[in-house]
């Protein structure tokens, strides 16, 4: 590897700084000039490491599951902290049911609120089960996903999700969001 | 004429110029509050401390607080089962002064617990539409050229609950210790990019930590190259672990929860990653039902942290009102204040350097004679944004969410002294 040797960079910060400022771009006046110690990586090498689901499902693994099966995985491994029918029980959010359209304040789930069916995939991938995060494989993921959907009428309990029809699922709020993202 | 007629009344209620911490009418001041200790001197004892009379301990290692100074902490929830590691810490804003909050008393906000992370086994990673992937190590890092700029970082869920039906009897802490102020160093994200050379198009960034969550957070690439840093370094000493150690991003002037910690990837793309953390929740719920997304930079905010709730005044004369303010989209300008409620105001002191971005430190003082007085503050920043009220709030966009609640505070002082939160 192209690196400088390992002295403890603690010691020498500022002298390696020094030193490397001409390593990015040999001459050039540019005050934002780097010692360039990055090291290429392949995406090939990235693929368990990107654990980003696009909302078009770029990103989602091979693999496949439904409802039916993540009701098993459901029982054992979210159930006692999400509750029996998803309804939630203090942090642990309730998976199902709500509308926006209700007359009090609307009970935002990921059936009522969410805008993207990939987003499920995506964070229970990511950081579900709370006492487990990433314990599930992709395919009990695919499965609790479908089960999710599933308790929110989504999708019917043998449906097969995988990278082609999670990405199709249109989320009955997927309108409902105004981006503020270029008013700022 | 007694000192008290000789300060320059500024506003109803009792608020004194300004200019009366300038030296100008110090004088009237010391006289006040040396006259409320004459009693007092009887009573003390001007022998020599015990502790001028020994050497004390020598140099140390590691320097701690004094022990009576250790009531002083972040108000922290009790471990929750359900939420393995989860939730906030607020900041002791009513028992600290000046604009950089001690790394020990920093805010926090967790979604899994803080992750026990070896910098030699952490790698930041940026792909995407780049021209080449890049891995940086720690040491990698430590070597690039950094900037140290001071700001605040705040949650987009503090003072929320003032958009609550009822005013809850809480403090300064507890209902607005969700804001921190600090000097983060690191480098600017805009050179490591440059080395993984961005590709024509990309205009989002998703970045993501390496805690038990992965919490992840897409940013559009124009604040990225404006002023974001990849930060190893708070207020001089390497990130504490609770702030994302070994490094973390930070958005200056967003929604803090954009400033992910413990960050280990960086991607680039056309569109925002559509995370949990930026659908679910961070987003507004008008009253229409339509919801606001990607709302990212904090409102224009003060808040008076002394006199504040569950305080309580307990002599009369001269105080000093002093508080925080800071806005996400600029440099605070002015800060008023008033004591009755907001029917008269004055301009407060603020502290001689204000940054950008940044905690910016004012102070009047206040002839307390015993009389009920509510207390405001308003901010103004440099692009003109004036702190609303709580009612201009929920005019305009109801309280089905609360997440980005800038309105102003109110603290009401009762005859008694007590200080207890309200809506005016
Ligand atoms: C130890 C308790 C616990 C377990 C077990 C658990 N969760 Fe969670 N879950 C939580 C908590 C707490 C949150 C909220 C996290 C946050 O706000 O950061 C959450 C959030 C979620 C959300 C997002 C809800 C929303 O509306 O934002 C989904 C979806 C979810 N969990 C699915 C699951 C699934 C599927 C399982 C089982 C594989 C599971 N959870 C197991 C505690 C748990």
């Amino acid at each position: 590897m192209s690196k400088f040797i390992a002295v403890p960079a603690m010691l020498i910060g500022a002298i390696t700084l020094a030193t490397c400022t001409n390593a990015a771009a040999p001459g050039a006046a540019d005050s934002n000039q780097t010692p360039a110690l990055g090291s290429p990586v392949s995406e090939s090498r990235l693929a368990d490491f990107d654990l980003i689901i696009a909302a078009d499902g770029t990103g989602l693994p091979a693999g496949s599951g439904t409802a039916d099966l993540g009701e098993t995985i459901y029982r054992s491994r979210c159930q006692a902290c999400h509750g029996e029918n998803a309804e939630g029980r203090g942090s642990a959010a309730a998976l199902a049911g709500g509308s926006m359209q209700s007359e009090g304040p609307p009970l935002r789930t990921v059936g009522s609120y969410w805008p993207y069916a990939t987003t499920v995939f995506d964070f229970i991938r990511r950081a579900m089960p709370a006492d487990a995060p990433k314990s599930l494989s992709d395919e009990e993921v695919y499965q609790v996903t479908a089960y999710v959907l599933f308790l929110n009428g989504l999708v019917s309990r043998n449906q097969v999700l995988d990278r082609d029809s999670l990405p199709a699922i249109v989320m009955p709020n997927r309108g409902g969001f105004i981006d503020q993202s270029r008013i700022q | 004429m007694t000192h008290r007629e000789s300060l320059h009344k500024a506003a109803g209620n009792g608020l004194i110029h300004r200019r009366h911490l300038l030296g100008l009418g110090l004088g009237g001041l010391g006289v006040a509050a040396a006259g409320q200790v004459l009693g007092a001197d009887q009573a003390m004892a001007f022998e020599l401390p015990a502790w001028s009379r020994r050497p004390g301990p020598g140099p140390s290692r590691y320097g701690q607080r004094s022990p009576h100074t250790d009531h002083i902490g972040r108000l922290a929830g009790d471990p929750n089962p359900l939420y393995p590691g989860g939730g906030a810490s607020r900041s002791p804003l009513h028992l600290l002064q000046g604009t950089i909050t001690p790394n020990s008393l920093h805010f926090e906000r967790h979604h899994a617990g803080v992750p026990a992370i070896d910098p030699a086994g952490h790698r930041l990673v940026i792909n995407g539409m780049v021209r080449q992937p890049l891995a940086f190590s720690y040491e990698d890092l430590l070597a690039y050229p950094m900037v140290s700029r001071i700001h605040f970082l705040e949650c987009s869920g503090n003072s929320g609950t003032l958009l609550g039906a009822s005013p809850v009897d809480g403090t300064a802490q507890s209902i607005h210790g969700l804001v921190s102020g600090a000097e983060w160093t690191g480098i600017r994200l805009a050179d490591l990019l440059a080395e993984a050379g961005v590709l024509e198009g990309a205009s989002w960034v998703s970045a993501v930590g390496a805690d038990g969550a992965s919490m992840g957070r897409s940013i559009p690439l124009t604040k990225i190259l404006d002023d974001v840093l990849v930060a190893l370094y708070q207020n001089g000493e390497p990130l504490r672990p609770e702030q994302g150690y070994p490094m973390r991003l930070f958005v200056p002037g967003w929604e803090g929860n954009t400033s992910v910690k413990w960050l280990t990837h960086l991607k680039l793309g056309t569109a925002p990653s559509q995370f949990r953390d930026e659908t679910s929740k961070y987003t507004d719920t008008l009253p229409d039902r339509s919801s606001l997304q990607f709302t990212f930079p904090m409102g224009c905010k003060s808040v008076i942290t002394s006199p504040s709730g569950q305080m309580a005044l307990v002599r009369r004369g001269l105080y000093q009102v002093t508080g925080i303010a800071w806005s996400g989209a600029g440099t605070i300008r002015r800060v008023e204040v008033s004591a009755d409620g907001g029917a008269s105001w004055a301009d407060a002191l603020l502290e001689s350097h204000q940054s950008e971005k940044a905690l910016t430190r004012f102070r009047i003082p206040w002839d307390w004679q015993g009389q009920d007085a509510i207390l405001l503050s308003r901010a103004i920043d440099d692009r003109g944004n004036v702190q609303p009220d709580r009612n201009t709030i929920l005019a305009e966009r109801g309280n089905l969410s609360t997440y980005h609640y800038h309105g102003m505070q109110s603290w009401a002082v009762g005859t008694d002294g007590n200080v207890r939160n309200v809506y005016v």
